[in-house]
């Protein structure tokens, strides 16, 4: 650095993020356990410290934004890599099923009711002698869709009512809340039950939009929650003195902060909807067979689990893996945008 | 009520414990390390701090955030969060026992009854869902054994004891019932409630009003007088310090820079960093000139700089100042004689004297 | 009311003297009765005003190109809603601000935007002030984005770069993120953010209260600097008595959503004659400990009353030890008092203002005595021996 003399405040990097890293002293005691914040602040100074001098070289070429640096950052998280890879994989064998095999996963053979693995079939036969692998393959298309489609649905509802209630407050609160609360007070099988079943038609994009319906209040009331938190920070009114618009408020400078528990609770909400999705067609009211499902795998494979457990523990084990790999691209985009972990 | 009773004439009122002779210091922390374990290495948040407190006698520790002066008072009251902290070294010797070789169901027993703590945000270390006045009987109800009905009529005679009026009435009341100031008293209420001989007070005025700070300090001043107990007062200002101190010590990057009485170090510092810190204070012959500013920031605790640690923010620093941690030289005057109470870690702290 | 001060004081050649030049320059903002009411509301569905923070309550002063004009009170005065307000943050409830002339506390939309080039602002805390998840380019060129006419697209790199190193900060920091600063290089970054649009008025909310003893030095200094450089108008806000007096040529005394005294740093100083002024600078620590020992301290009884139920008449009488029957029922209106002299004489809202005793000979004392008792005469009010020192609480020692 080649004029650091003339700042009289050091360069925090090299001199490193410092006890100034902490609270200033007039903050300093508001808690309890300063030892522990002491500690945490600590933890975020060395973090920073961490980094070599290079970056400030790079900086002088352009300057960047969010989310260029949480692009940057993502593509270095191997957490973000495997899940990344996991989900093209699984988004692949939805789409392209017959790349990964070739046999019927209707076509059952009584004969070998929840029969072994063999050659040709790897995961053996289910209890109607289908075979397992090509059912978990096919699976994947029904579950995944009901899956994404279910959380991008709720999460983008959820987020867009409770993120505006949030933010407007007043009246549009008051009725976005109380909408949200009617559909929160319906019990979600019953709801399942008495909606799905006077609904001829059993596509699967009928029950994608009924766990939409009965989904985005949840993600609204922590949407709104965020938004609210984070509307009374200092740096919005500071937007807000320079001119800034509602849209730009709500873009540029809630959404980036209000976004991280969206995530959480959406990720987790992807795996949750994907076992609705098995509940229902258990109940009957779900997916129906031709359709092939994990989740009606799973719920088909419950009594048998004894005498066969590999039934059972396929699709469930392909469901956890894609519940997992989700919850992990979350917490990596989660922490990509938040600039104090890098 | 102005805290001109805080100085000499307390410390020769008659001694309420007989215990404590005047060579036996109520308090006396000697070396103490405290160390900061996370993932990324280790802080040393105090590195070898050693005060002693008489009772009756105010010390106040005054540093600025990072300094370690709230840490090494938690590891006093034995209150740290273990880990990540942990004490590395030294002692506290506290009416003759060294607390670090207690048991924590000992140490228990001491804090609240023996030493009690006044926090800086009495909002918040009030339970909001609790009345004062429970909040208050319970010391009694735990520590003593009272019952229900008993515990009450302490309590608001505690409160009546810190002046909050209407005690009677009030103490049903809940927290947010009450102002800052109030709760501050209330605070020191339930500080004082097992008349303990050690208070040890963390920025105790810094939330509150400057017509509030005045009367919760003189509250603070006269029941530490009454009481006869000793005081370490830790804030960051300036004013405050001066107003009630007996002595100071002044704490920089987890050591102690300059012990000295209130007086003295006011008049004349002997370490740079209390020289600067005196000199950034406005004053009237200064206005409209520029302020004076101790240059850079305090140093990471990660990596304190070796030799002393203020040496890249001193005006003074040579090369001995970076490579030799300055030990606490007694201060002498001109003729060599010591000067009682005084030291400064500064390799140059004659020369400051001098400044 | 301010203008009348100036008048009056004009009038009386041998005081004008006192007064600092600056108060003579050109208006840049005036304010005027202004007052901010947040309405309590009770009921959930059907919501009923029952009542209201009256958080500012009348407040007119004058801002002076170039000056600094502190304002201090205590929390709960109504000081940092007032800084609202003029940011026209919040809505005026009534009264009227006027920047060069023009009624500013009614605008929207385009016209409000671009007088906000002209007035910004410096935040309290700053941890939460810069936006965490924005780069300190980002948040620097921001104003640029919302006012793309300041700075052509190509420039704002550089003219970022320019604001940083105005701030004192090196200007390759542009790519980090707020939290990788210290809470003084945090200022300087809202401090750079203020100063983007090149405004003639920055309100400064409580600037250095955050920040380390050591550092807040700095802070003010860049301030000072920055004030000469761009001949920029300051109202500081702080509640630190010391460094309000360091930084401003005039000072504001506000005590529960009122003005209460206003003047230059030397008349409110050292010349205070409202009984709170006196209690608030009375009460401030002085880094001195011989000073301890001749303290002069006034210990106000009691807290300060709620907003939403302030006291009739005087708001302060309640803890004033001066207070009379006539406090209950007349409301001290901010003006100079006909019956002081010197430097004395400035804007005070106080039926009794006089300064303190301890200052004054006997002869200054009796002649603010019958002149209060003349007042009170006229005004058909009991106050009995009104002038200096009576009555209630006593300044202690």
């Amino acid at each position: 650095m080649p004029d650091q003399g003339k700042y009289n405040e050091s360069d925090p990097l090299s001199e490193a993020g410092s006890g100034d890293e902490e609270m200033p002293s007039a903050v300093e005691s508001r808690t309890f356990d300063l030892g522990t914040m002491e500690g945490q602040t600590l933890i975020k100074a060395e973090r920073l410290a961490d980094h070599p001098e290079t970056p400030a070289l790079e900086d002088r070429v352009v300057a960047r934004s969010l989310w260029q640096d949480a692009w940057r950052d993502l593509r270095r998280n191997p957490i973000f890599i495997i899940s990344g890879l996991l989900i093209i994989f699984l988004v692949i064998m939805a789409l392209w099923p017959t790349l990964f095999t070739s046999t019927n996963p209707l076509k059952c053979d009584l004969a070998k009711s929840q029969a072994g693995a063999e050659s040709g079939h790897p995961f053996g036969f289910d209890n109607q002698g289908c075979d397992v692998y090509a059912r978990t393959v096919h699976g994947a298309r029904a579950s995944i869709t009901v899956g994404v489609c279910a959380t991008a649905g709720a999460a983008l509802t959820g987020t867009l009512l409770g993120g505006l209630a949030g933010f407007f407050g007043g009246w549009l609160d008051s009725v976005v809340s109380r909408i949200a609360d009617v559909f929160f007070g319906i019990p979600i099988l019953l709801g399942g039950l008495v909606f799905l079943s006077v609904i001829p038609s059993q596509s699967i994009w009928i029950v994608v939009a009924f766990i939409v319906v009965l989904g985005w209040p949840q993600l609204a009331r922590i949407a709104r929650g965020a938004v609210i938190t984070a509307k009374q920070q200092d740096y919005v009114t500071a937007a807000r003195a320079l001119g800034a618009g509602n849209a730009r408020l709500m873009l540029r400078h809630i959404l980036p902060n209000a976004v991280a528990p969206i995530i959480v609770v959406a990720t987790i909400a992807l795996g949750t909807y994907i076992s609705l999705e098995a509940t229902l067609s258990f109940l009957g009211v779900g997916l129906k067979p031709p359709t092939v499902s994990w989740g009606i795998d799973i719920s088909a494979a419950a009594d048998t689990f004894r005498n066969a457990p590999h039934i059972l523990l396929y699709p469930a084990g392909a469901l956890s893996i894609t519940v997992l790999a989700f919850i992990m691209l979350g917490d990596a985009v989660r922490d990509a945008l938040d600039p104090k972990l890098r | 009520m102005s805290s001109s009773t805080s100085t000499s004439s307390r410390s020769t009122e008659p001694r309420r414990d007989t215990t404590d002779s005047k060579d036996a210091p109520l308090l006396e922390v000697r070396g103490l390390h405290v160390e900061f374990h996370t993932r990324e290495g280790v802080a040393k948040a105090v590195n070898g701090v050693d005060y002693s407190v008489r009772a009756g006698e105010t010390l106040a520790i005054l540093g600025e955030s990072g300094s370690g002066k709230s840490v090494s008072a938690q590891a006093v009251m034995g209150i740290l969060d273990s880990p990540p902290a942990k004490i590395t070294g030294g002692e506290i010797v506290f009416k003759g026992r060294d607390l670090l070789t207690l048991g924590s169901e000992e140490r228990r027993k001491i804090r609240g009854a023996q030493m009690a703590m006044v926090f800086q945000d009495a909002l918040s270390s009030l339970n909001p869902v609790h009345t004062v006045g429970m909040q208050l009987g319970e010391m009694y109800r735990v520590h003593k054994g009272l019952n229900r009905k008993d515990a009450k009529a302490k309590a608001i005679e505690m409160m009546d004891r810190v002046r909050i009026p209407a005690a009677a009435q009030r103490v049903g009341d809940y927290p947010h019932q009450f102002s800052g100031g109030m709760r501050q008293r209330i605070m020191i209420a339930m500080a004082l409630a097992l008349e303990p001989d050690l208070i040890i007070a963390d920025e105790p005025t810094t939330a509150l009003d400057v017509t509030v700070q005045a009367q919760v300090m003189d509250l603070l001043a006269e029941l530490q007088a009454e009481y006869h107990m000793g005081l370490i007062l830790i804030t960051h200002d300036l004013g405050v310090v001066a107003d009630v101190a007996d002595k100071i010590a002044v704490m920089y990057a987890g050591r102690i820079v300059e012990t000295a009485p209130v007086h003295e170090l006011y008049a004349n510092p002997a370490h740079p960093y209390t020289r600067g810190l005196l000199d950034s204070i406005p004053r009237l012959d200064q206005k409209g000139q520029e302020l004076y500013a101790i240059k850079g920031l305090p140093p990471n605790l990660l990596r304190i700089p070796p030799g002393c640690a203020f040496n890249p923010r001193c005006p003074r620093a040579q090369d001995i100042c970076r490579t030799t941690v300055p030990p606490l030289f007694e201060v002498t005057d001109d003729e060599g004689v010591p000067a009682p109470g005084r030291a400064s870690a500064c390799h140059f702290w004659k020369e400051t004297l001098h400044d | 009311m301010t203008d009348g001060a100036t008048a009056l004081s004009a009038a009386q050649p041998g005081e004008t003297a006192f007064k600092q030049p600056v108060q003579h320059g050109e208006a840049i903002l005036e304010v005027r009765d202004l007052v901010k009411h947040f309405p309590l509301t009770k009921g959930v569905v059907i919501k009923k005003t029952v009542g209201a923070v009256k958080a500012v309550d009348g407040v007119s002063f004058d801002l002076v190109k170039g000056e600094t004009l502190g304002i201090v009170g205590e929390s709960g005065c109504g000081k940092s809603t007032l800084a609202k307000v003029l940011m026209n943050l919040e809505p005026a409830t009534a009264g009227s601000v006027r920047y060069k002339g023009e009624e500013i506390s009614k605008l929207s939309g385009p016209a409000l935007k671009a007088v906000r080039r002209n007035i910004q602002m410096v935040f309290q805390d700053p941890y939460t002030s810069l936006n965490p998840r924005m780069t300190v380019g980002d948040i620097i060129g921001e104003p640029f984005q919302i006012h793309p006419e300041v700075a052509p697209k190509g420039d704002r790199r550089k003219a970022v770069q320019d604001l940083l190193d105005v701030v004192g900060l090196n200007p390759e920091y542009i790519n980090r993120y707020p939290h990788q600063f210290s809470g003084g290089q945090r200022q300087r970054i809202g401090i750079a953010r203020g100063l983007a649009l090149r405004p003639e008025i920055i309100i400064c909310d409580e600037p250095v209260s955050a920040l380390d003893v050591s550092v807040q030095a700095q802070v003010i200094n860049l301030l000072d600097q920055l004030q000469k450089e761009f001949n920029l108008s300051y109202m500081f806000i702080a509640h630190d008595l010391s460094i309000v007096r360091h930084i401003s040529d005039r000072v504001g005394v506000m005590y529960l959503g009122k003005m209460v005294e206003i003047g230059t740093d030397l008349e409110i100083y050292e010349h205070a004659t409202h009984p709170y002024t006196q209690a608030l600078l009375s009460a401030v620590p002085l880094p001195d400990p011989a000073a301890r020992e001749s303290r002069d301290r006034i210990v106000l009884v009691g807290d300060v009353p709620s907003p939403a139920n302030p006291p009739s008449g005087c708001r302060f009488r309640t803890r004033c030890w001066k207070a009379q029957d006539r406090c209950a029922t007349e409301v001290p209106l901010l003006a100079s008092p006909s019956w002081l002299g010197g430097l004395a004489r400035h804007d005070s809202a106080c039926h009794f203002a006089a300064e303190r005793e301890i200052e004054h000979s006997a002869a200054e004392r009796e002649i603010g005595h019958s002149a209060a008792e003349r007042e009170n005469g006229e005004n058909g009010g009991n106050g009995g021996n009104g002038g200096n020192g009576g009555g209630g609480a006593a300044p202690i020692e």
